[in-house]
């Protein structure tokens, strides 16, 4: 038996992780061998979906102290959880 | 479409803070759509060329230098030259970066039939300074150009936000986002920080594009066509959760795309009014009382020194 690792970034429209899906990215390394998921659309709607359908968070966003000045601006997204399923081959 | 003058409206202008590009459906006649693929592929060969210390063809265009005024690059009889010369594509130059602005860079995007070639989403050149003035780039397809056959993925609203390239590559998809697909002729006209990434063209027909980055050389203020602009400029008390207006520049930039949702979106419609600001030369402007509310309070503890 061998054992793939499976990682699903979601970005979340805030940082409770029962908030809206707004991006995603799959990255597979059963190459293809294990259960997909739809790529036009979220595969999950909020993050605490992804946990009810087997995914297991591995990392979730902390707060950030602001920089002097940079308090208002926009940058990277800042709710980014990453998700992770093992898949046996 | 540009008013008679071939300048943007407000309005337009508004919605180009907002979204980060504007878009005019076969703005290009035919009679140059139809003759500026010879041209385009002279163009690339002889950029690649020029890359890599390899001989030019002399036949093809002559390639501006960066600085150049956009008057003096592509002399008659260049057919990307008249494209840029027409006066709706420079109406709409005009309109966004001034008069003649400078030649940044230009190329040729042509994806070959059947490339499966993509790329992650990035932002062109580096991260940017802090101030609001912008280049732009024109995006001009000559060819028709079917749905999930090479047309540029980007995601509207992106433009404002400070990032590295490298580092929007991880957003695989973001709610909202776009894939190009039009008819011959269409131009997009993208701020430099949007979001963008070259797609896999499965069909059978190879896809050009043509881009071209420009600077302004002069300040970017009431550069369009103003007509509209005291009946649709708002002051700062035009605050959602006190008086509001409906049909002011501040609902423009309160639209926000599908991927940006919740309390986030504040922060968006500061940056935009920062911009707005900039472009209308009105200080005082605001959406939704954000900066107003922090810079009154600002000037009384200035004043207590």
């Amino acid at each position: 038996m061998t054992i793939r690792q499976q990682i699903l970034y979601l970005w979340l429209a805030e940082g409770a992780l029962d908030t809206e899906t707004v991006g995603w990215a799959f990255h597979d390394g059963t190459g293809g061998k294990g259960p997909q998921l739809p790529v036009a659309e979220p595969p999950y709607p909020t993050g605490l979906a992804a946990l009810e359908q087997g995914w297991f968070l591995i990392q979730s966003p902390a707060p950030y102290p602001l920089y002097p000045g940079a308090e208002h601006e926009v940058s990277y997204l800042a709710n980014e959880f990453v998700f992770e399923r093992r898949i046996e081959l | 479409m540009p008013a008679t003058n071939h300048k943007l409206t407000t309005q337009e202008m508004a919605r180009f803070v907002a979204d980060g590009f504007l878009r005019f459906d076969a703005l290009i006649p035919d009679a140059i759509n139809q003759h500026i693929i010879p041209e385009l592929r002279l163009l690339e060969s002889n950029k690649i060329n020029q890359i890599f210390g390899q001989p030019t063809d002399p036949g093809g265009p002559p390639q501006p230098a960066s600085l150049t005024p956009l008057s003096q690059c592509y002399p008659a009889p260049s057919v990307l030259g008249a494209m840029l010369n027409l006066p709706a594509v420079r109406g709409i130059i005009e309109s966004l970066v001034g008069p003649d602005p400078r030649f940044d860079h230009d190329f040729v995007h042509r994806l070959s039939a059947g490339s499966m070639h993509h790329q992650h989403l990035h932002v062109d050149a580096v991260v940017d300074s802090a101030d609001p003035t912008f280049d732009i780039q024109l995006f001009y397809f000559p060819q028709d150009v079917a749905p999930d056959a090479g047309g540029t993925r980007f995601v509207p609203g992106t433009h404002l936000r400070r990032t590295r390239a490298e580092g929007v590559s991880r957003y695989q998809h973001l709610l909202g986002e776009h894939q190009y697909r039009g008819t011959a002729g269409t131009l997009m006209v993208f701020h430099h920080g949007l979001w963008h990434a070259g797609q896999p063209n499965p069909s059978d027909v190879d896809r050009w594009m043509y881009k071209i980055r420009l600077n302004p050389s002069v300040s970017q203020t009431k550069r369009w066509n103003t007509e509209d602009f005291e009946h649709i400029h708002n002051d700062a008390s035009d605050h959602t959760f006190a008086l509001m207006r409906h049909d002011s520049v501040a609902q423009i930039l309160r639209t926000m795309q599908p991927w940006q949702k919740g309390h986030e979106s504040r922060y968006e419609q500061m940056q935009r009014a920062r911009l707005w600001r900039y472009l209308s030369c009105d200080p005082s402007f605001d959406v939704d009382y954000y900066h107003t509310r922090i810079e009154q309070r600002g000037r009384l503890a200035e004043e207590q020194h």
